[in-house]
């Protein structure tokens, strides 16, 4: 499990599809972004300063936190791990009296690094919030409906998360065919490669979708995706999407029109 | 010539209003390629000025480079009474963070990012490459040659900025923490 999405809705979700197995109450967590998020909800929790962390205290809390954690049967990630590994680490360290006959200068505060990551972290997760509170405004904000003629407009290059998400969506259609005849043809990457050339020197664009349908197989559709990934490595096509989620088109490219980078 | 001026400034609100995407000054200048440069550029100031003091409904917001005519914010309540639709899920916590990390540190590659957030970002930076938010940006010269991320035109326009910069600074930040 990732505790990227562990927002308490997120959690929630989960547990109630494995209600059964599950206690019949559920208390709620916090969700916390991460280590650091946890360590600074401590250090706020607790009122000390960020600057002179009371370490043994802290480091404490932070243990009985992931306790919990783990007595609610949230996976505890490795990334909490390793700060309880380096918060017990700096415990230590300042545990140890400094040699006085070390001729090397005062040693930095053992503390300084986490200090300074979690300084770094709080500035970005004010700017999170900032984010936050910037979409929530924009979203407020209405432009003109759309057009016929806004597909006209300057097309957006598609990204291989599009293509696959075309190829992923005609396996789906495929599945809803019953197929009975198991014919199988042996078409090769070659082949399909140039199969795909000559389309395109007949007509100056194709849609994906329709080059996923036409192939005879699942074999054949996975040789498609390749193939089309392989024509625009070799820049002899591009891909573009003319809005979000919009069907794709390889449009051949004009070789005189390549950019040099 | 006020004339000409007038009439140009006419001509450019309705190219606003007809855009589907956010306007530049050159595409403007390009589409009235036999008005005078320097003047395009005159009117498309004076016509925001003048159009942002009526404190109509609708207002000219330079977004991502170029101009975009959309309502005021405040009248979001009554447009969506109308329209019958309600604000679109937002983005995780998670994201907006990596989010805000690359928008600040790009190019940045994906262990850059963990380093800083201290915690695994795979997810995140998925949901926004898919979101359209975030673009890959070359390779790092390192080993691994590990891919780098950047912000893209996009993130500019959901987020309503004129360019990177309209971000505030990480001084702002800092005094913010801080204080």
């Amino acid at each position: 499990m990732t505790h990227e999405n562990s927002s308490p809705l997120h959690d929630w979700e989960e547990t109630e599809n494995e209600r059964s197995s599950e206690p019949a109450y559920r208390v709620q967590l916090e969700g916390f972004e991460g280590p650091l998020d946890l360590l600074l909800h401590l250090i706020k929790k607790e009122q000390v300063s960020i600057y002179d962390i009371p370490i043994a205290r802290i480091t404490e809390q932070y243990l009985q936190h992931l306790c919990l954690m783990q007595e609610m049967n949230l996976a505890v990630a490795s990334d909490f791990l390793v700060l309880a590994a380096t918060l017990i680490y700096i415990k230590s360290k300042m545990l140890l009296p400094r040699d006085p006959a070390s001729d090397t200068p005062v040693e930095d505060d053992p503390r300084r690094e986490l200090v300074d990551r979690l300084l770094e972290y709080q500035k970005f997760k004010a700017a999170a919030e900032v984010l936050w509170s910037r979409a929530e405004m924009e979203q407020g904000v209405f432009v003109r409906g759309p057009l016929p003629t806004d597909d006209h407009n300057p097309e957006v290059s598609a990204t291989a998360f599009d293509l696959f998400n075309a190829f992923q969506r005609a396996l789906e259609r495929r599945k809803e065919i019953l197929q009975v005849e198991i014919a199988r043809d042996e078409i090769t990457m070659a082949e399909k490669l140039d199969q795909i050339r000559e389309l395109l020197s007949s007509s100056d664009r194709i849609e994906v979708d329709e080059l996923f349908e036409r192939a005879g197989s699942r074999r054949e559709m996975v040789i498609t995706f390749l193939a089309l990934l392989e024509l625009v490595r070799q820049t002899f096509l591009r891909l573009v999407q003319q809005i979000a989620y919009g069907r794709i088109y390889a449009l051949r490219v004009v070789p005189n029109l390549i950019p040099k980078s | 010539m006020t004339e000409d001026l007038r009439q140009l400034k006419a001509i450019i609100e309705a190219l606003i209003f007809v855009a589907d995407e956010p306007i530049s000054a050159p595409q403007l200048a390009a589409v009235l390629a036999d008005h005078d440069r320097d003047l395009v550029v005159t009117a498309v100031s004076e016509l925001v000025e003048e159009f942002n003091a009526r404190q109509s409904g609708l207002e000219i917001r330079l977004i991502a480079g170029g101009y975009r005519l959309s309502t005021r914010p405040e009248f979001h309540e009554q447009i969506r009474t109308y329209l019958r639709s309600r604000p679109s899920a937002k983005l995780p916590l998670a994201s907006l963070e990596t989010l805000a990390v690359v928008a600040y540190k790009q190019p940045i590659t994906l262990p850059e990012i963990q380093e800083l957030r201290g915690v695994s970002s795979v997810s995140s930076i998925r949901t926004l490459l898919e979101r359209g938010l975030i673009v890959p940006r070359g390779r790092k010269q390192v080993v691994g040659r590990p891919i780098m991320y950047g912000t893209s035109k996009d993130f500019l326009i959901q987020f309503g900025l004129a360019d990177l910069s309209d971000l505030p600074s990480m001084e702002d930040f800092e005094e913010l923490v801080a204080g």
